[in-house]
């Protein structure tokens, strides 16, 4: 991604990324906010560098997206929910701050579901982000404009967050990559707050590479997020050769499209053919990931949203007589209807009735599954498996049905449980031409072997 | 378990939302879908099982006990907040 050849200039790829978002943004509402002054004058200023000969960052002049979750002064961070709006950031989360100090320029920022609740991006206070393929289709969420921006070729890569599948299903519905990240990897300091024991932060791009070059700039450990791992990432390795893929035989059936079975058929057969391993197992706990996580998340959320009140900052709603009033029809008026089931959720299963039954069974369902991913890999390197039941689905079909919209997640939320690494690979279309991705999985750790290992099967494919 | 007007009311006080009527109906039929899905966790035989509350593999990380410089400073702070007088941040009164 480097310029300094001189080939071309930072000023001509961020005008060129500029032009494009305004385009594209007509059609399918990619963006909260597009970076139009700011983003020039910090090109110009790498040109200038470049022109005097000074070093520049590997990330010099490359323009990006950034999912509107991060916090950074240009802008508004609004996490696409009201109750943030009028939100200016005097701080600069580590991951842009990092970006930055390579050169990277952010064009803009991407909307997604409010508060990175939803699968589709359409519990956005600004309203969805359509599909690249399929206007009349969903973007996937909740990083839908960061995987749309991607794969409409505005900027190179965009930022994204991966709580339960937010970066690998967006990426599966456009067709471009996506890499969660093991837990832990890249700081969470000035990410707003979903669920912060899966919260990951990740990256979109056109090719598996440039993941690990983002990886390699991002990755490590941060003071000011005290849950992030001692630096692995740069030093970790991946050995060419022959690879045990593991299949997970309960996925395949008649819940998943017949197009997602077929493609992930046809990679096996392709895997097979260039010499590597299958291995199949089930996996019987997995198919509870879903209601534990279900469990799990809300209760993350509830806490993590009690922070907004109207008080500090963000949008505080006018019937506020007294202070009572000001927090109820704050947190009202200013989260989206799913953030409120989300959160109400999260009450319940926390409230003292409840706790046994549901919070720490999900609890105890999280170790069984934690367990059967580790006897998973010691029979495979990697797992392969489809990211989503379904390709693209149709704008408003699943937003006000909340357990139709979960389901869209069953086959994404295991790993985050378990903090693993996930990266959706694009693997061709429907017949209808709409995005087909798959995703591979491996052992904490594992996120330059899963990256290097996509890159081995684009070369034979 | 019965999720009812009663149940919303209750999780809404919790939670801190004045919801109105027709959307505290509607939430009677999302939140009562949302438990049934996730009391199928029933059907895991869960006992003798340790939880997991967290899957980071650290514990403990400690920092020195020092004061840091901060990115932002107090005018910066104050000026996010909707009111403020004499470097406070104003709210309705409270009793």
């Amino acid at each position: 991604m480097q310029i300094a050849d001189q080939t071309t200039s930072a000023v001509s790829l961020v005008q060129a990324a500029l032009k494009k978002a305004h385009h594209f943004q007509e059609t399918h509402h990619i963006f909260t906010f597009i970076n139009d002054e700011s983003a020039l004058e910090k090109a110009r200023a790498i040109d200038a560098k470049i022109a005097q000969g000074e070093p520049v960052g590997r990330l010099a002049g490359v323009p990006y997206a950034l999912k509107d979750n991060f916090l950074s002064p240009e802008g508004e961070t609004t996490a696409s929910a009201h109750i943030l709006t009028g939100f200016q950031s005097p701080i600069t989360a580590t991951a842009v701050q990092k970006l930055e100090a390579e050169g990277a320029i952010m064009i803009g920022r991407t909307n997604l579901d409010a508060f990175a609740h939803g699968s589709s991006t359409e519990n956005s206070y600004y309203g969805p982000t359509q599909n690249s393929k399929d206007l009349e289709r969903v973007a996937g969420g909740s990083s839908g404009g960061s995987a749309v921006a991607v794969a409409l070729g505005i900027v190179p890569f965009a930022t994204g967050t991966d709580t339960g599948g937010s970066i690998r299903q967006p990426a599966s519905f456009n067709g471009v990559y996506g890499i969660k990240p093991t837990y832990g990897t890249i700081s969470r300091y000035g990410v707003v707050a979903m669920a912060s024991s899966t919260d990951c932060v990740g990256f979109f791009a056109r090719e598996a590479a440039d993941l690990d070059l983002l990886m390699e700039i991002c990755a490590g450990q941060d003071s000011k997020d005290l849950t992030t791992l001692p630096d692995y990432y740069q030093t970790s390795s991946f050995k060419p050769g022959s690879h045990k893929i593991g299949i997970v035989k309960d996925f395949d059936n008649d819940a998943i499209d017949p197009e997602i079975r077929q493609a992930l058929k046809t990679k096996v057969e392709e895997l097979q053919s260039n010499g590597h391993e299958i291995v199949e197992f089930d996996m019987p706990t997995l198919k509870y990931a879903l209601a534990a996580y279900y469990i799990i998340v809300p209760a993350e959320v509830s806490s993590n949203l009690s922070r907004h009140d109207g008080i500090r900052y963000g949008f505080r709603s006018q019937q506020s007589d007294s202070l009572g009033d000001l927090y109820y029809h704050t947190r009202d008026e200013g989260f989206m209807p799913e953030n409120k089931r989300r959160i109400m959720i999260g009450s319940f299963v926390l409230s003292s009735g409840s706790y046994d039954a549901y919070y720490l069974k999900a609890a105890k369902a999280r170790t069984l599954i934690i367990n059967e991913y580790a006897a998973a890999f010691e029979k495979c390197d990697f797992i392969l498996a489809p990211v989503s039941p379904n390709p693209a689905f149709k704008l408003g079909a699943k937003v006000n049905d909340p357990v139709s919209m979960y389901l869209e997640d069953v086959l994404s939320v295991p790993l985050n449980l378990a903090g693993l690494p996930g990266l959706t690979i694009p693997v061709g279309q429907t017949a209808a031409g709409l995005d087909l991705g798959l995703q591979l999985v491996g052992p904490r750790r594992s996120d330059r072997a899963l990256i290097k290992f996509a890159e081995t099967l684009k070369e034979k494919a | 378990m019965e999720v009812n007007q009663g149940t919303i009311q209750h999780l809404a006080e919790l939670s801190h939302f004045a919801l109105s009527e027709e959307e505290s109906s509607r939430l009677v039929t999302d939140i009562k879908n949302i438990v049934d899905y996730i009391s199928q966790l029933d059907e895991l035989d869960t006992s003798d099982i340790e939880p997991t509350y967290q899957v980071f593999e650290m514990a403990n990380v400690w920092r020195p006990d020092e004061i840091l410089p901060q990115e932002a400073d107090r005018e910066q702070l104050l000026a996010l907040a909707p009111t403020v007088e004499n470097y406070q941040i104003k709210v309705p009164k409270v009793l």
